[in-house]
């Protein structure tokens, strides 16, 4: 496999992603704030270091694990897979219980996909600084990777159901209108933060391809309708499961005074 | 690697089928690992800084056209040139022509997706304008948020039907992996240059801003067009 001419060509696209961003930043660094950049050369190691690190990311992800993700989405929303070789299209009776293993996939895959996600790590890493420790990193990614999951799986059994999107939607901004009160304050803006970052670089290829794929092996629904809107539920869910962590993690302190919040939460 | 664990569970239990190629996963693992290894050391380095150190020279300067210029012109800049963006629009304009929108020409379909994108990238700069004016003004955010899904919800109920998951799906592609630091450090900063600002309660918000526009946005292009 040409393993460089991958990483160059993704190297040229990174870059043409990257360039209007630099000018934005230096137009505006030398045009309108007219100071040097204290320490200029560590600033652009460091961007130096961002690029070339998304352009290896980027190549392992493709030589190692989208096509594999993608052909297994693929071939678990196969009606072969489902229903036996032997099972003719329109006799056999659909049923949401049949698509158990997509469910579990849905689940593992979305929670999974978030957890290596550059995005996430990011925003983890800045709100443990600002917070002082006090927000653990790994938890707020297991809490957010939990969220995508769940949310997943919600959006696959809402296109096998046929439900309508608005309403798993409504329902969905219910509860976090309602947590937002029981939340504490500072955890909020994070929380709305955690579910636009989840969805990037790692998750958006996977979570389409199993939207869809699934939605053109149900016979009545169609790819362009119900495959899109996972992505929809891949935002919603991780504010609510953050702010649940937050909830917690609150509750915990009160309860053993000044021990540290837990790693891990459980819902 | 929870992904490859994920993966190789489904493959060889659940279908039965072999792990195909196993050298060009290993090389693939081993490339990841190091290019978000490098990538972290990177951010640390590069972009948390400049975000910040912009942030804090604006506040300095004092002039608060040039911060919401330079926070308009980042929001669009970042969004205009996403390929995940690009992507989605190539498919909306396909759907477009189906429903008997647009006219089934190559020159209208591409006119309507650089639409699309102008308005999705309209709608981030706009975002990050509202939510550095919060961040200066101390409002609460969730009265924002909530009040925005409220609206989006009422225009999703008198929007055509195709335009809905594309609108949907806008606000989650625009954020990507470079923007994301760079924005978090832009917020930070800011908060944390403004006296009797929290880093924590006021720092972040912004990428909120930057999901939920661009539904509200694209839910209007649909109802106008």
């Amino acid at each position: 496999m040409d393993i460089i001419g991958a990483l160059l060509d993704t190297l040229r696209n990174t870059l043409l992603d990257v360039a209007p961003i630099a000018a934005v930043i230096f137009g505006f660094q030398f045009l309108v704030i007219r100071r040097r950049i204290p320490n200029m050369a560590r600033f652009l190691v460091g961007f130096l270091c961002v690029i070339l690190g998304l352009c290896f990311f980027l190549v392992g992800l493709e030589l190692a694990l989208f096509p594999l993700g993608r052909a297994m989405a693929e071939q678990l929303t196969h009606v072969e897979f489902l229903y036996g070789a032997d099972a003719a299209l329109d006799a056999v009776t659909y049923h949401w219980s049949h698509y158990y293993w997509v469910y579990l996939f849905a689940l593992a895959i979305g929670f999974s996909a978030v957890l290596v996600e550059p995005a996430v790590i990011a925003v983890a890493i800045k709100a443990n600084e600002v917070s002082g420790g006090a927000i653990n990193v790994l938890g707020l990614r297991l809490a957010i990777a939990l969220g995508v999951g769940v949310g997943i799986t919600i959006g696959t059994f809402r296109i096998v159901t046929g439900g309508e999107l608005l309403y798993y939607i409504i329902a969905g901004y219910a509860v976090v209108v309602v947590q937002t009160f029981f939340t504490p304050r500072q955890m909020i803006p994070i929380a709305y933060d955690s579910g636009g970052v989840s969805t990037s670089t790692v998750t958006v290829p996977l979570v389409a391809a199993l939207g869809l794929g699934l939605a053109s092996s149900i016979p009545g629904r169609s790819p362009l309708l119900d495959g899109f809107g996972l992505i929809a539920f891949a935002v919603l869910f991780p504010i609510i499961t953050v702010m649940t962590y937050a909830q917690l993690a609150r509750a915990w302190e009160r309860r053993s005074d000044r021990t540290r919040p837990p790693d891990r939460e459980e819902s | 690697m929870p992904i490859l664990a994920v993966i190789g569970f489904f493959q060889l239990l659940v279908l039965r089928a072999p792990l195909p190629d196993a050298v060009g996963v290993l090389a693939g693992l081993v490339l990841v690992v190091f290019g978000l290894t490098l990538f972290v050391y990177g951010l640390e380095l590069g972009l948390f800084p400049i975000g910040e150190s912009m942030a804090y020279a604006f506040a300095r300067k004092g002039s608060l056209a040039w911060l919401l210029g330079f926070a308009f012109a980042l929001g669009f800049a970042t969004t205009i040139a996403e390929p995940a963006l690009i992507a989605v629009a190539g498919e909306a304009a396909r759907t477009a022509v189906q429903e008997g929108t647009i006219p089934d020409t190559l020159d209208a379909r591409a006119f309507y997706a650089l639409e699309l994108r102008a308005v999705v990238a309209l709608a981030v700069g706009t975002a990050i304008v509202l939510g550095v004016v919060r961040i200066l003004k101390g409002w609460p955010l969730h009265y924002l948020i909530i009040g925005g899904y409220v609206l989006a919800l009422c225009m999703t109920s008198f929007a055509p039907d195709e335009i809905i998951g594309i609108a949907y799906d806008a606000g989650g592609v625009t954020t990507s992996t470079i923007t994301v630091p760079l924005v978090t450090a832009l917020g930070v900063g800011l908060a944390s240059s403004i006296r009797g600002r929290n880093p924590a309660l006021d720092g972040f918000g912004l990428i909120a801003f930057a999901s939920l526009t661009p539904m509200i946005f694209v839910l209007a292009f649909g109802m106008v067009v």
